[in-house]
């Protein structure tokens, strides 16, 4: 964190996938202990944001600060040092495959610290324990339900206490249950352990229930910014068309087309 | 015509420009494998042990009873095409030094090669694409564990070890298989058989099998990791990577078994 309370700060961003402008000129801010929430519809740029903010992708202009640190004037080692403060929950899980539930939260811990075993194997339990998925440690990944590895992700993700915790779809395919359960445990993490916490999602239900801000993007661009309250009160249609599920209506001239179709000028 | 030639020499350019780049990617990945190895110790991210013999279990002891099965044959082989063609000049008798020399000097050495990617390469193109594709890889860079020292030092260093030594292993046993059949086919006894085998070869011989056995660790494990690396698309998109893979390696070993044995031998 840095003195001004800011953990996450994105200054005019930039990025490009190929030719293409995905996004364009985005100013964020995340203060210390804050949930984000960043909404938009699917290919509007909130997932090539969230690689941004994680360093998986670099801006083609602009800066992206975690913790204080620009990511872009980072050397590979430092990089890896900044990160050991993250936590990331993938929309897949992203759990390893050739290893159990718990060997995969235990393998940050393994990787990161001297601790022995004996204590490795305690917090591993802790953190299963968090999810709720005491004595599921032993199975493997592909023996898991789609909510119980979202739910080993996270544990994997909060195994270092980060200072932050990125959550990609967290309730995307789950039922609403499991989903809100999910919603729960972000809520916990947050008031428990006071991390900044960015989601990124289309659940508006999930949305409005955990964020304290939110961020919604349409066409790369963030069309509005702020409250729950206030992002319902906006009075840009496309947000509203967004909290009210409408697909943007089509403005297809189909007699025009029909002409063109035909040749006709 | 015209456009067809501009076509061609478009192909052609932007492959050259692809596969350079691949190279330039391989030579990246081995140069930070080495580097990790080298200094991981000292950053706190050490090439993990039981990694590295996890890796080599999996190339060398499972691929045991293959190669034996592969180099006994090769061996049998070698001898009956080697007496059949000296018994033309009666010269039979000296085929235990044919046998010796092109076994230890050259067909070990390869049959390992193109057993160990076959099995082990192409396990890891698929391995490292799946993990690729399912986020994996992105999950160790944010989690502060660099993917090249995590996923491809291990194998690295395993081929490293376990490719000689299997190339070792498959002279002992394709020397024996010959030894059989010369024994039968020539009435000799297997002791003198191995007799003529030492005198027959040189320590420089079986340095020239190692030596090659060694860059072909280095080939196998790298063409692996590319191809695994620029997996897109899925399933389909792992699949076709792992078949590149196998491809690409079998070729690369090939060509430079050709290369170092004419640079060599000559």
């Amino acid at each position: 964190m840095t003195d001004d309370g800011v953990s996450i700060e994105v200054d005019g961003l930039v990025a490009y996938w190929g030719e293409r402008k995905v996004l364009k000129d985005i100013d964020l801010t995340v203060r210390h202990g804050e949930i984000m929430v960043i909404m938009g519809g699917s290919g509007s740029g909130k997932s090539t944001l969230l690689n941004h903010l994680l360093g998986l992708l670099h801006p083609a202009e602009g800066h992206v600060r975690l913790l204080g640190r620009d990511l872009a004037r980072q050397t590979p080692l430092e990089m890896l040092e900044l990160r050991r403060h993250m936590g990331v929950a993938f929309q897949s899980g992203a759990l390893f495959s050739s290893l159990t539930v718990a060997e995969n939260i235990m393998l940050p811990l393994r990787e990161h610290t001297d601790l022995d075993e004996k204590t490795m194997e305690i917090i591993t339990r802790l953190k299963l324990e968090v999810v709720n998925l005491a004595g599921f440690g032993h199975l493997m990944p592909a023996e898991l339900s789609g909510g119980m590895t979202k739910r080993a992700a996270l544990a994997r993700a909060i195994v270092l206490d980060p200072k932050m915790l990125f959550c990609d779809e967290p309730s995307a395919g789950l039922d609403p249950v499991v989903s809100s359960a999910i919603d729960d445990l972000i809520l916990r993490l947050r008031d428990a352990m006071g991390m900044t916490i960015v989601v990124v999602t289309h659940d508006l239900d999930s949305a409005f229930k955990i964020a304290d801000r939110i961020c919604v993007i349409d066409d790369g661009q963030i069309i509005a910014l702020g409250s729950r309250a206030e992002i319902r009160a906006s009075r840009d249609q496309r947000v509203q068309n967004l909290l009210n599920r409408r697909a943007e209506e089509a403005t297809l001239d189909t007699d025009a087309y029909l002409r063109r179709l035909l040749g006709e000028s | 015509m015209r456009a067809a030639v501009i076509g061609l020499a478009d192909k052609v350019g932007r492959a050259t420009v692809r596969g350079l780049d691949e190279m330039g990617f391989a030579a990246t990945l081995l140069g930070k494998a080495v580097y990790w190895l080298l200094v991981g110790h000292r950053r706190r991210q050490p090439v993990r042990l039981h990694s590295v013999v996890q890796q080599a279990m999996d190339i060398g002891i499972s691929a045991l009873p293959i190669l034996s099965v592969l180099a006994f044959t090769i061996g049998i082989m070698l001898a009956i095409q080697g007496i059949y063609t000296l018994r033309m000049f009666g010269a039979e008798s000296r085929v235990t030094t044919g046998i010796a020399l092109s076994l230890v000097r050259e067909f070990s050495s390869l049959i390992t090669g193109i057993l160990v990617a076959g099995r082990s390469g192409s396990a890891l193109a698929a391995r490292l694409g799946t993990m690729k594709i399912n986020q994996e890889i992105d999950a160790l860079s944010v989690m502060g564990i660099d993917p090249v020292r995590y996923l491809v030092a291990p194998p690295l260093v395993a081929m490293l070890i376990m490719v000689p030594a299997l190339t070792m292993w498959s002279h002992l046993v394709s020397l024996f298989g010959a030894g059989l059949y010369v024994s039968a086919e020539l009435q000799i006894s297997l002791g003198a058989y191995a007799g003529q085998v030492i005198d027959a070869l040189r320590l420089s011989d079986l340095a020239h099998g190692l030596a090659k056995s060694v860059i072909f660790s280095v080939l196998i494990t790298i063409v692996g990791v590319v191809n695994g690396a620029l997996v897109e698309g899925g399933a389909e998109g792992v699949g076709k990577m792992t078949t590149r893979s196998v491809v690409h390696a079998l070729s690369a070993i090939l060509v430079t078994d050709m290369i170092f044995a004419f640079a060599v031998t000559r």
